[in-house]
């Protein structure tokens, strides 16, 4: 689990982060929101120790992040990036996906193993051979997701997943985050894609200039009017139809196209849908 | 990247901002001879603290000291490996002198517009391209300085450990962060290529500016005033011997290349 109390930090003395409280439990699934510069990014390098706490701590695991290295941390704690050409580099995707693995002393056959595993779940066994520079952008996305899954953290944290994604894609990654669920891991995704969040994540913390504005379920802080505004985000649009509908007796806090049918459908006198 | 601070342009209306940028290059390069020419630490470092102002006046002084900040360790380093090879006031004096190189790029690009100084290489006759080709390069700089970081965050988040291992092993791994920099450099000269392209670059031979530089009252004194500092200091060195005096009272050798 990864427990956060009162985390500041700053960069050269311009604060990005003013007093982050955060729990978060195995088996939770999380979603990250808040303006740009809200310090998202910057919250979630601390999980892994790439940044250490000015003020405050944070604990995965009850380690304390300023103990450890980042190697040690990213042993528990994966980070996927944004960007999949940061990390591409090998001259396979076997090798590329293997990386992490050779890096934390895993045994030759379980890489095996393990790298042949990844590679089939998530679909890219057919280009393991190939150069990951001549994928095409959702492939390479999914390589640099492959090698974070490949070692099986227990914390798996993914910036922007969905940026730049057609819907195929998302309707993949919203898959995988339900598998991962399933082996009850914690997952972390940083987004400012309110409809995916809407349909996949039980929880959001909102952030906006370095602090928690809104920590709880989906429906609560996504269907907040005031809240969505200070982040610099929009209500899911299934919400926004339901605040039109409001004067004709729609619930305003609706999210899902399945409700918002139901309850038109009610307004009308056709029911029981 | 703080070490960068110090070669990035900083806005600012100060007299030393305002200059032609032909006359700071002159200067600069004027300042890159005077401290190749004397070797005695005592005048290099009169050179270096009579510098500071000039960094006061322009309101830059902080950034260039986080540049110093920065290449200490270069400083070090070169100071070490002298003292260790040569003896002590060698190695001070190279490593004043490394100082002194970095105060003379630091000062010119610190209060130099990268457009302006483009402007200036073309008006000293240098072609328009390779102008621009070096302003480009000045400007991505930091850009490059970014994305090197977030590639080491990457890599360590997969748990490469940079500074582990025998030298060979720690050569080896930067290999996993040079690859993805220099990948990602080609591609966005590729894409900048495109862009430029795509508006209308080398459609006409001729390019007009929309700044024009003429020397003005200022420029002429500063010229004036950097060449005398110039003529001064051969004076000192050749006429005066004035480094040789000091050397000598340092009880300080000549087995050194440089003089």
């Amino acid at each position: 689990m990864i427990e956060i109390s009162d985390l500041w930090f700053d960069y050269d003395g311009f604060p990005v982060l003013r007093g982050v409280s955060l729990k978060i439990e195995l088996g939770e699934v999380v979603a990250i929101m808040g303006e740009n510069g809200a310090g998202k990014t910057t919250l979630i390098r601390h999980f892994n120790g790439l940044l250490k706490p000015k003020r405050g701590y944070v604990k995965v695991f009850g380690v304390d992040t300023r103990e450890a290295t980042v190697a040690e941390l990213s042993r528990r704690v994966g980070l996927v990036f944004q960007n999949p050409d940061h990390q591409l580099f090998a001259e396979t995707v076997f090798d590329e996906v293997a990386f992490a693995l050779k890096n934390f002393g895993f045994p030759e056959d379980v890489i095996e193993r393990r790298v042949e595993w990844v590679l089939k779940m998530l679909d890219l066994y057919d280009l393991k051979d190939r150069s990951p520079f001549s994928l095409s952008g959702g492939e390479r996305k999914r390589v640099a997701i492959a090698s974070i899954l490949s070692y099986d953290p227990d914390i798996i944290v993914f910036d922007e997943p969905t940026v730049g994604q057609d819907y195929g894609q998302k309707e993949r990654l919203a898959q995988l985050i339900k598998l991962l669920k399933s082996q009850s891991k914690i997952i972390v995704v940083v987004t400012h894609d309110v409809e995916f969040v809407a349909e996949n994540f039980p929880r959001v913390v909102l952030l906006s200039k370095g602090r928690v504005i809104a920590d709880g379920s989906t429906r609560r802080v996504l269907t907040d009017e005031k809240l969505i505004r200070r982040a610099n985000l929009l209500l899911p649009q299934v919400t926004q139809v339901a605040k039109h509908l409001v004067e004709f007796g729609v619930p305003g806090d609706l999210m899902w196209v399945s409700e918002i049918k139901g309850a038109i459908l009610k307004v009308l006198g056709r029911g029981c849908t | 990247m703080n070490i960068l601070k110090g070669f990035e342009f900083k806005h600012g209306e100060s007299i030393i901002h305002k200059l032609d940028p032909r006359a700071k290059l002159l200067f600069s390069i004027v300042l890159l001879v005077i401290s190749f020419i004397f070797f005695n630490p005592l005048i290099l470092l009169l050179i270096f603290l009579s510098l500071l102002p000039l960094f006061y006046i322009s309101n830059v002084l902080g950034d260039f000291l986080k540049t110093l900040r920065g290449s200490l360790f270069f400083i070090i380093l070169v100071f070490v490996i002298n003292f260790l090879t040569l003896d002590f006031i060698y190695a001070l004096s190279l490593g004043l002198r490394l100082i002194l190189i970095i105060s003379c790029f630091s000062i010119f690009f610190l209060t130099t517009y990268p457009e302006d100084f483009a402007e200036a290489l073309i008006k000293l006759k240098v072609p328009y391209d390779f102008a621009l080709t070096f302003t480009m390069a000045l400007r991505f700089v930091p850009t490059l300085a970014r994305e090197a970081q977030l590639i080491i965050d990457a890599q360590r988040s997969r748990g490469l450990e940079i500074e582990k291992g025998s030298f060979i092993v720690r050569l080896k791994n930067y290999i996993p962060i040079l690859v993805p920099l220099i990948v990602g450099a080609v591609r966005r000269s590729i894409k900048v290529a495109e862009a430029m392209e795509s508006r209308a670059f080398g459609a006409s031979p001729k390019r007009s500016s929309i700044v024009e530089f003429s020397f003005k009252k200022n420029d002429y004194l500063f010229i004036f005033l950097t060449i005398s500092l110039l003529l001064f200091s051969l004076w000192l060195k050749y006429y005066l011997h004035l480094d040789d005096i000091l050397n000598s009272y340092f009880h300080f050798g000549q087995f050194h290349p440089f003089l």
